[in-house]
């Protein structure tokens, strides 16, 4: 079956970013002035930048985990993971522009690793500038960038060949190349958070922090393809996928969100009982300052998900879903914008106008962006061999 | 009244399915399924409930938590205060962070325990029990389906039998309990 975007989703989108848009304009006009306008601006622009990204990372790594798995049940909910997977580009390019003119203000007071003078007046960060120093950060995000592209668009083009053609042959490249794409996302996942997020607090380090960040980016995306799921089915899309299917993605969520919580709470013990100054500084700049918003955003991903999706029930009920998943969703945002804003911007950093509007602008694209992608392809794969096993799914 | 029970075996469980299917449509109660495997969507076909274990893990999973921060405080605070890594353990509270592996694992040893027990107390398998099974052969590739005359009480046997082999049985069974 064909999707077509209802003019109301149309109008919200369009009506969210231009919310957005004047709300972050809005703001802009009330700091003008501020010295620490234009930081806070790129801050907000890697925050956004950097979490869209993922959701749509974390969709391209799920299929690819499909893929190398050999997983029946998702082949009904197959399309909604490409499309979701397919605002990778533009996330991309969101959070390349984000790189590049904080490249070109030398760091921005973002990453301070970029600028020559305190590079040269900091012993600790000269001993790390032969991996962080502008060249080879910007070849790695070009190499992360370009596998994560050519992966993507890899899936993409078999998969409707599939629609055609059939048989298994794709099947058994996808597979092959799932396989592939996972031992890449593996390293890269964890370099490339180090790249762009842990730089930013230059001194500190945890070998655990591009997990942390992974499990964050896997859970986002696949809230984000539960509400999908959910969307569609709610306006009579996608017959065959059942409350298993539902069930299925609901256990995603829960599951997830506990792999999140579990590496949240290994980072902070281990740091906290280890008790090294060095180590310490990160939370210790996140508790001063966030310390409500950094605890209140670990309880709604971890005590909220837990406690409500517990029950068989609550993973087949819609509402509850939706309610979870967007308080999650919003969880997750928190997470990444005190990641961000603690190290770069510390006390100074709050959330007012041009935070929200630039979180609802972004949003508001990429929702046009997945629904967009989800109308340029029939909503369920004709010939995966898998699909009958999907639609008799049952548990 | 003398209590008839019969078992019908099959070789397929798609046939029994099928065959549950079409006796519950006509209003006989299917009282139980043997399997070796867990036959899909077998439970709402024959009226079973769903499972109340779930509940049991989460009430077992609490007493574990309970117990272990209890028995941890009682340990470690209050009856010989430890000094660990410098990090005296003035309050339970201060060293929580500490605490937590223990607690989760407790958590989990208390609930899969007691998940696993009361499982095997529910279908009378501990071990020592006898087997309830009325075949040694639905453990390997065979499905027996038990149907009682006390429950059936609209039917006569010779009825329960007819319609039982028009299902596609391969052999019917029958006990007499008096």
């Amino acid at each position: 079956m064909e999707f077509k975007i209802a003019n109301k989703a149309k109008m919200v989108t369009l009506v969210l970013m231009a919310v957005g848009l004047l709300s972050l304009v809005l703001g802009v006009a009330m700091n003008l002035g501020e010295h620490n306008l234009g930081q806070r601006l790129l801050a907000n622009g890697l925050v956004n930048g950097f979490y869209f990204f993922a959701l749509g990372l974390g969709a391209l790594f799920f299929l690819a985990l499909q893929y190398a798995t050999e997983t029946g049940w998702y082949a009904s909910v197959k399309r909604i993971i490409e499309a979701q997977a397919g605002f990778l580009p533009y996330g991309m390019g969101l959070l390349a522009v984000v790189l590049l003119i904080i490249t070109l203000m030398d760091g921005a007071h973002i990453y301070i690793w970029m600028d020559h003078e305190v590079v040269g007046s900091d012993s600790i960060i000269e001993g790390k500038s032969a991996y962080l120093n502008k060249p080879f950060f910007w070849i790695r995000t070009l190499i992360y960038m370009a596998t994560y592209f050519i992966f993507l668009r890899g899936f993409k083009k078999r998969s409707l060949e599939e629609d055609k053609v059939g048989g298994t042959e794709i099947h058994f490249t996808n597979y092959r190349k799932g396989a592939v794409f996972l031992v890449f996302f593996a390293v890269f996942s964890s370099t490339s958070s180090w790249d762009w997020l842990m730089s930013i607090d230059v001194h500190w380090f945890s070998t655990l922090f591009g997990w942390y960040v992974f499990a964050g980016m896997w859970c986002s995306g696949m809230v984000v393809m539960v509400l999908t799921t959910l969307y569609l089915k709610k306006l009579g899309y996608m017959p065959k996928v059942n409350e298993s299917h539902i069930h299925d993605l609901g256990k995603w969520v829960f599951a997830t969100s506990f792999l999140w919580s579990y590496l949240f709470f290994s980072q902070y013990m281990l740091i906290w009982y280890a008790n090294i100054p060095e180590e310490t500084t990160y939370y210790i700049a996140r508790i001063s300052d966030f310390k409500f918003i950094y605890f209140f955003m670990f309880i709604i991903n971890f005590a909220f998900p837990m406690l409500i999706l517990m029950s068989r029930d609550a993973k087949r009920n819609y509402g509850i879903l939706t309610f979870v998943g967007l308080v999650i969703l919003a969880g997750h945002w928190l997470d990444v914008w005190i990641m961000v804003t603690a190290g770069s911007m510390g006390a100074q950093a709050k959330i007012g106008w041009i935070e929200i509007g630039m979180v609802l602008l972004v949003a508001g694209f990429f929702i046009r962006t997945l629904l967009t992608n989800l109308s340029k392809a029939p909503l369920t794969p004709v010939n995966h061999p898998f699909l009958d096993e999907s639609i008799h799914h049952e548990i | 009244m003398a209590e008839r029970i019969f078992y019908a075996m099959y070789d397929d469980d798609d046939v029994l399915k099928d065959g549950a299917k079409h006796l519950v449509s006509k209003g006989v109660k299917v009282s139980e399924v043997f399997s070796p495997f867990p036959i899909h969507g077998i439970d709402p076909i024959i009226g079973i409930k769903n499972t109340r274990l779930g509940i049991m893990a989460f009430i077992y999973g609490l007493t574990g938590l309970l117990l272990a921060t209890i028995g941890m405080r009682y340990f470690m605070v209050v009856d010989w205060p430890m000094n660990i890594g410098g990090k005296p353990n003035f309050t339970y509270m201060d060293n929580i962070l500490a605490f937590i592996p223990i607690t989760f694992e407790f958590t989990v040893l208390c609930a899969a325990h007691g998940m696993a027990i009361t499982y095997m107390l529910r279908n009378r398998t501990l071990p020592g029990i006898p087997a309830q099974n009325p075949d040694p052969r639905t453990t390997d590739d065979r499905f027996v389906m038990e149907i009682r005359l006390s429950e059936n009480t609209k039917f006569s046997a010779d009825d329960l039998q007819g319609m039982l082999k028009e299902t596609g049985i391969v052999e019917l069974d029958q006990k007499e309990l008096k």
